[in-house]
């Protein structure tokens, strides 16, 4: 059995090759939900489901409004709306302004996560080229769980990892490589 | 005990403070977001926990209006969401044509710029004369700022375009003339508003209406909360009236699954298909 129940990730510029390369070993089996938001370009705004689902064999969804999250899917946050987790580990959406510029924002979703699953949560923050994320990394570990931030050096865009490392609250730094065995391995774990 | 369950006692303290003292009921509202806002709140008002309001929020009124407005998001503009209007002037203006006067409303208007731009394809479409138009909130200062129709300049290239794809015809600069920073929307526009206040949480049913547009509202509310409401609006509607919402808000598993049948392919815009009488 795995020690988490869940994995929230966040990645702004640059997230796109981050996403079509983690799990592309991954299939339904994955022990947990992974909760995703990246700051979506107003061009792919609602495409980006369809085209992480050529990337691998795990369910893909758009995160709906009350659904509950389930192992072995990947929930991405809707354009335009904040995503955050309720107790009942179901979605809320809200409409609240912008954080840190950003609609979804990274840290509303790490930090309400934090609330709900506390020390058995992963949270994971990619390349970004603002501070989103850093925050929420930070309630993350207040609240016990597991943080990992790309490394800045070899990531895309530097900032945004950066900045969250800078709080000295990140617990493991890897590369995007490095993340996706860490996933993998999550996965063999489970048996 | 872990500090987060811990947490979560207090903000149902905090929310059975606020219902036993103000009367104002945000239990079933969705916990993360009236959460996060209450942390917001006491972190502002340098106080170090959320248990830490409640003997504030018990003795100060002022304390509890700002709190109140904490919990009110207002965040809108003009022609949000501009494919669920582009469906309404497309399916549901053609019948209501039809009747000899219409009675509209907006359920959590906020500011008001919703209503606006409802306003302006109805007069469009020769619709606005016979309309009555209720906009309500249960924020005062959010409704006071939509009786004036005064808007910041700022965001009207976004909402010009927004207003295009929602399929407007004449220019948008018709129905406002700008001044310094601000956009003043034509008074003609709310001549036949009634603004009022309106908590959906506590307060009854508006009758007979044939369009209820509450966009943004229902996500705020837990799948109860949600429920209630809308069976208010299923109820203050005649019989084929419709029910507009947001475009992440659906009736899809909730008691008036039945009552409605869907009209657009967003699944956002629904008509009544039972009688007006709640069965
Ligand atoms: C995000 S705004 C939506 C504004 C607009 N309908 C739109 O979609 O752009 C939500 C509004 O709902 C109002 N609201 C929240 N709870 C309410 C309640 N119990 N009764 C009436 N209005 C409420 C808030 O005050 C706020 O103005």
């Amino acid at each position: 059995m795995s020690d988490y129940s869940a994995i929230v990730m966040g990645m702004s510029a640059g997230g796109m090759e981050v996403l079509i390369n983690i799990f592309l070993n991954l299939d339904k089996s994955f022990p947990l939900p992974v909760i995703i938001v990246q700051h979506l370009h107003p061009m792919h705004k609602s495409e980006l489901p369809d085209i992480l689902r050529r990337y691998t064999a795990m369910e893909v969804l758009e995160a709906s409004e009350k659904c509950v999250v389930e192992p072995g899917k990947i929930y991405l946050a809707p354009a335009d709306y904040h995503l955050l987790v309720e107790r009942d580990a179901t979605i809320s959406l809200s409409n609240d302004e912008k954080v840190n510029y950003s609609r979804p924002s990274i840290d509303l979703l790490f930090e309400s996560a934090a609330y709900v699953w506390g020390d058995k949560l992963i949270g994971i923050l990619f390349t970004g080229a603002n501070n989103d994320g850093a925050e929420g990394i930070k309630a993350i570990k207040k609240y016990g769980g597991l943080t990992i931030a790309e490394n800045p050096d070899t990531a895309e865009y530097s900032a945004m990892p950066g900045s969250a490392v800078d709080t000295g609250c990140v617990d493991l730094i890897y590369s995007k490589e490095e993340i996706k065995l860490y996933l993998e391995k999550l996965s063999v774990d489970k048996l | 005990m872990k500090i987060q369950e811990i947490e979560n006692i207090e903000i149902s303290l905090l929310l059975e403070a606020i219902y036993g003292r103000y009367g104002y009921d945000f239990r079933d509202y969705a916990r993360a977001t009236v959460e996060r806002r209450s942390r917001l709140f006491a972190k502002n008002t340098g106080l170090k926990s959320i248990s830490e309001l409640i003997p504030r929020i018990m003795r100060d009124e002022m304390f509890f209006e700002r709190l109140v407005k904490e919990f009110s998001i207002t965040v809108t503009e003009l022609f949000r969401d501009p494919s669920s209007y582009k469906e309404l002037k497309l399916k549901v203006f053609p019948i209501l044509k039809t009747y000899p006067f219409i009675k509209i409303w907006h359920a959590g208007c906020a500011t008001g710029e919703e209503v606006y731009s409802l306003a302006i394809l109805l007069k469009q479409e020769g619709l606005y004369d016979k309309a009555t138009i209720y906009a309500t909130d249960f924020n005062d200062e959010a409704l006071e700022v939509a009786k004036n129709g005064i808007y910041s300049i700022d965001n009207m290239k976004q909402c010009t375009a927004n207003y295009l794809a929602a399929g407007g015809t004449d220019a948008l600069s018709d129905y406002y003339y700008a001044k310094h920073e601000s956009v003043i929307f034509d008074k003609a526009l709310r001549k036949n508003v009634m603004f009022a206040n309106h908590n959906l949480t506590t307060d009854g049913i508006f009758g007979e209406m044939h369009l209820v547009m509450c966009k943004n509202v229902l996500i705020y509310f837990n799948k109860t909360l949600q429920n209630k409401v809308l069976n208010l609006f299923c109820d203050s509607l005649i019989h084929s009236g419709y029910l507009c919402l947001g475009s992440k808000e659906s009736i899809l598993f909730t008691d008036v699954e039945n009552k409605f049948e869907n009209i657009d392919k967003g699944e956002r815009i629904f008509r009544k298909i039972t009688g007006t009488a709640n069965v």
